[in-house]
């Protein structure tokens, strides 16, 4: 079953205007019921402004809008069947937790004693009990995002919206979050979108991932999808570090074209889509699937020199230059590829581990 | 550039004179503040300090006495002017709160075009010289034909109160997040709710504190009311002044009194409700 | 669960409801400032009737007034300075209140921003009350210690500094003391609000590049103040060149400013065009005032960016 769905929508701000800017370009976009959905994107890519359409705050330009197969497009946020956890929260700050809590349900008009009861199993579902008569000004970062998460979840909306809930919060805290957030999902089933900047935080809580820049949707997939199939170059390098190299094919054989890369010889890669030869493409490669011995020894690859070591605590990340192009190589300390060391000025062999070259588009 | 002392950086001596510790601290500006503080209470002080005063004459001190605290409460005129400055003080205060109100709503956080029109209009009033203001109003009351008193005192006293109240009630709402009225509406509230659950509750201190602003200007203003006052209608500084043109009485320095210390205390107030905003 | 179901079309236009809750405000000061300010615009262009009010006949009379009077038997213009000179005055004497304003306003606006949060907030509400007090009963209380048998003199009389009482009131001085005394707090509340969002990491880095006290307070801070000292001089020189209470209650005869001109054509000299005349000159003057000093804040902080 299908929770949202956007249409050929666009969004421009000051249509006709002089500074028009348009924000979404032409979305297309089907989000699954019960599903735990992210949209990530560098700010400014579009992705709030995604959110907020969503959540009614924002008209769109073009387009269709529907929720669970009825048309929003046109409906304020009062009159959609969605709830918004917002970025600092938007707690009422005049207000007592549990007013805050009930705030939806009495304006649905949910009768008194059901409203108190809802509230006390929201309160109980966030691990806020103790605080139900607290004014939000008074709490932690971490117990105002329950807060709003219980506010947010008492009116049971088809489709919970979260933008960038996690975004004020510490480290540690948002790790724990993370996890709760997840486990919260799973628990009531509604389907969670989510939007953030943090590709960590998409790769560790997402069933699925948006990425999205300069307001075109670049790919949709499983965390595990984006990060080892990346399709543009933009999607690589956004999700982890990539190395990016240009190379020309020069074979198509089946599913596998080989790989013209200056300074490196023998490479092939498996396609997705079809390739002619002579055309230019970008090959990406993860830097911790590079590998690294000395040099003249026998690796399917080229020849390599390094120009830094960096210490980074569980790796080492060697900055190379192989025939005019820039590498980054992540050796884990004391594994297996990492019982060599190398300094600034080694030659070194690098290859690749089998399957770990991708063709993106340029 | 005070590069004089020499031209090496490592040779530059510190006179033993400068202190280290604040940083900020500039010798002189403590005692100067000071001065300052005695400069604007020392007329006040004296002022109200003779009002106690037991004798007829201003100058000499001859013993502490509330006779002329007496003799202020006890004349009808000046408690007809009291009252009147309190009524005139009151409703315009109101009904500026509430066209302000209004505007303000309509002004912030919203893309309104042409708000940059409006927030000239609604401070006009604060760059028109007072006089001005004053002449006008009469020379309009008079062209339209509204008799002076009462009537005109008010309309004038509600119009240059506006972005008195205007203000204050705009940069609360500019403080507040725009978020929570979003909030309201995404839990199913209607704009109309949204503004009587959210918006309003939380502006109660910028109203407040617009609210007395007007109310202080009103019950302070004394060269508009003069003119448009019209022979019938008088407010308490209208009858002031005209105690003064009989010379300076002891009766002056007690009504005066009273109003300075009605003033202080409506500051004191008005700073309470200023913290309390600011805790939210 | 329940959704209501609204749709766009069934709610007030939001520009609709806009316009219902800026309208009366604005229509309030448009009828009731506006247009007065039209009408004397209009009236500076007419004839004086004998009673106050006008007479229906074009003439620049009122404004050539100003700088020349009419014979009554020929009808001939001759240059009297009289007037020019309360205009002259009014400026004068608002110029060097601003000024001194400023150089008391600077150092206690610093001193107060500068102080722990406990003592700030105690010298802010000392500083706010005067701002607050009647303005009339300030002007008084002034005149009360400034007259010839005030404190001040009975002071310096009793110490045997002077044996006649210093002339401190009803002249130019007490004047321009009195405009100080007035709008003083306007000076110094706003320089607290500039001086109180300074960044002190720049002082710490013009001490760290060899500038001394002098050199760091003159070169860094009243340069990045400039765009709060030109707010402050504008809230104390505008109340103050149109002033009506101050050169009223404590000055004579000769310090007359361009506020007692005006009123006095309305209430005793009963001639309204030339009232209305002086007025739209002040008024003039004002926004010329303001609109310059704007246009040099505006620059100011597009400088800075």
């Amino acid at each position: 079953m299908i929770a949202a769905e956007v249409r050929g929508l666009s969004k421009v701000y000051n249509a006709g205007g002089s500074r028009a800017f348009e924000a979404l370009k032409n979305f297309d976009l089907s989000i699954n019921a019960n599903e735990f959905f992210t949209l990530l994107g560098p700010s400014g890519c579009g992705k709030t402004t995604l959110l907020r359409i969503l959540g009614g705050f924002e008209a769109l330009t073009e387009g269709t809008c529907t929720i669970f197969g009825q048309d929003v497009s046109r409906l304020p946020p009062e009159a959609r069947p969605v709830n918004t956890v917002f970025q600092q929260y938007a707690l009422f700050p005049h207000m007592s937790v549990r007013r805050n809590i009930a705030f939806g349900l009495e304006m649905l008009g949910t009768p008194r004693a059901e409203t108190e009861r809802r509230v006390d199993r929201m309160l109980a579902l966030v691990h806020m009990s103790d605080y139900a008569d607290r004014k939000p000004d008074t709490m932690s970062g971490g117990q105002r995002q329950r807060v709003a998460l219980a506010r947010a979840l008492a009116p049971q909306p088809k489709l919970l919206l979260l933008d960038e809930p996690l975004s004020a919060l510490d480290l540690k805290l948002r790790q724990k979050m993370r996890l709760e957030l997840k486990a919260l999902q799973r628990e009531t089933g509604i389907t969670f979108i989510f939007v953030t900047h943090d590709q960590e935080e998409a790769l560790a809580m997402s069933d699925r991932i948006a990425v999205i820049d300069k307001g075109r949707l670049q790919q949709v997939g499983t965390p595990e999808d984006i990060y080892e199939n990346p399709e543009s170059r933009f999607v690589a390098d956004f999700i982890g570090e990539s190395n990016l190299l240009d190379a020309r094919v020069s074979a198509v054989n089946g599913g596998e074209a080989a790989l013209i890369v200056e300074g490196f010889a023998d490479i092939r890669a498996p396609i997705g889509r079809p390739l002619a030869v002579g055309q230019l493409v970008s090959l990406s490669v993860r830097p911790e699937r590079l590998i690294l011995r000395e040099a003249g020894q026998d690796v399917p690859g080229g020849i390599a020199r390094v120009v830094a070591r960096t210490y980074l605590g569980n790796a080492v990340e060697y900055h190379l230059v192989a025939g005019g192009q820039t590498l980054t190589a992540h050796a884990p300390r004391g594994g297996l590829r990492g019982l060599l060391d190398f300094v600034p000025g080694d030659t070194v062999s690098v290859g690749f581990e089998p399957g770990s070259i991708k063709v993106v588009s340029s | 550039m005070s590069n004089t002392a020499s031209s090496s950086p490592a040779m530059r001596t510190v006179t033993a004179t400068s202190r280290i510790g604040d940083i900020r601290a500039f010798a002189g500006f403590g005692s100067l503040s000071f001065a300052c503080l005695v400069f604007l209470y020392a007329p006040i002080v004296f002022l109200a300090a003779y009002s106690f005063n037991d004798g007829r004459s201003v100058s000499r001190w001859s013993g502490f006495s509330l006779r002329w605290y007496a003799t202020v409460f006890g004349n009808e005129n000046i408690q007809t002017a009291a009252l009147n400055s309190v009524i005139i003080a009151v409703i315009a205060a109101t009904a500026s709160t509430l066209l302000a109100l209004g505007a303000a709503t309509a002004t912030v956080h919203r893309r309104a075009s042409g708000g940059g029109a409006a927030y000239a209009v609604l401070t006009f009033p604060l760059m028109v010289p007072e006089i001005v203001t004053a002449v006008a109003s009469l020379v309009f009351f008079v062209a339209v034909g509204i008799s002076l008193g009462f009537t005109t005192i008010l309309l004038a006293h509600i119009v240059f109160c506006i972005p008195f109240a205007y203000l204050p009630i705009k940069a609360r709402l500019e403080g507040l997040d725009p978020s929570l009225p979003a909030a309201a509406a995404d839990l199913y509230a209607s704009p109309a709710k949204a503004f009587a659950r959210i918006t309003l509750p939380l502006l109660v201190p910028g109203l407040l504190s617009g609210w007395l602003l007007a109310f202080i200007i009103s019950l302070d203003d004394f060269i508009i009311t003069a003119l448009v006052a019209g022979p019938g209608a008088t407010t308490l500084p209208l009858h002031i002044y005209g105690m003064l043109r009989l010379g300076m009485t002891p009766e002056v320095n007690a009504i005066s009194t009273l109003m300075l210390g009605a003033s202080t205390v409506l500051v004191l107030v008005s700073a309470m409700i200023g913290r309390v905003g600011q805790k939210h | 669960m329940s959704v209501r179901q609204l749709s766009f079309s069934s709610r007030i236009s939001p520009r609709l409801t806009d316009l219902g809750l800026l309208g009366p405000a604005i229509a309030v000061i448009l009828v009731f400032m506006v247009a007065p300010m039209a009408i004397m615009f209009v009236y500076s262009f007419l004839e004086a009737a004998p009673y106050g009010g006008v007479e229906w006949r074009f003439t620049t009379d009122a404004y050539t007034s100003i700088l020349f009077e009419r014979d009554f038997l020929d009808d001939s213009l001759t240059f009297t300075p009289d007037y020019l000179v309360v205009l002259a005055r009014s400026v004068f004497q608002a110029g060097i209140a601003t000024l001194l304003c400023l150089v008391i306003s600077v150092p206690t606006a610093y001193y107060i921003a500068t102080r722990p949060e406990r003592q700030k907030n105690i010298w802010l509400v000392l500083i706010t009350i005067p701002y607050w007090v009647n303005l009339l009963i300030r002007t008084i209380a002034l005149l009360f210690v400034l007259r010839g048998d005030g404190p001040i003199n009975a002071v310096l009389m009793n110490l045997g500094f002077i044996s006649e009482p210093l002339p401190l009131s009803y002249n130019g001085f007490a004047v321009c003391l009195g405009l100080i005394y007035s709008f003083l707090p306007f000076m110094v509340l706003p320089l607290y609000s500039a001086f109180e969002r300074f960044d002190f990491r720049l002082l710490e880095a013009a001490y760290d590049l060899y500038a001394s006290r002098r050199t760091a307070f003159l070169r860094i801070v009243l340069p990045v103040m400039r765009p709060g000292l030109i707010a402050g001089s504008l809230l104390v020189f505008i109340p103050s060149i149109g002033s009506y209470l101050a050169p009223d209650i404590l000055g004579g005869g000769k310090t007359l400013m361009i506020g007692n001109l005006i009123g006095t054509q309305f209430q005793s000299a009963r001639n309204w065009p030339f009232g209305a005349a002086l007025s739209m000159i002040l008024l003039t003057l004002t926004l010329l005032v303001l609109l310059w000093l704007a246009r040099r804040a505006g620059q100011q902080t597009s400088d800075c960016r």
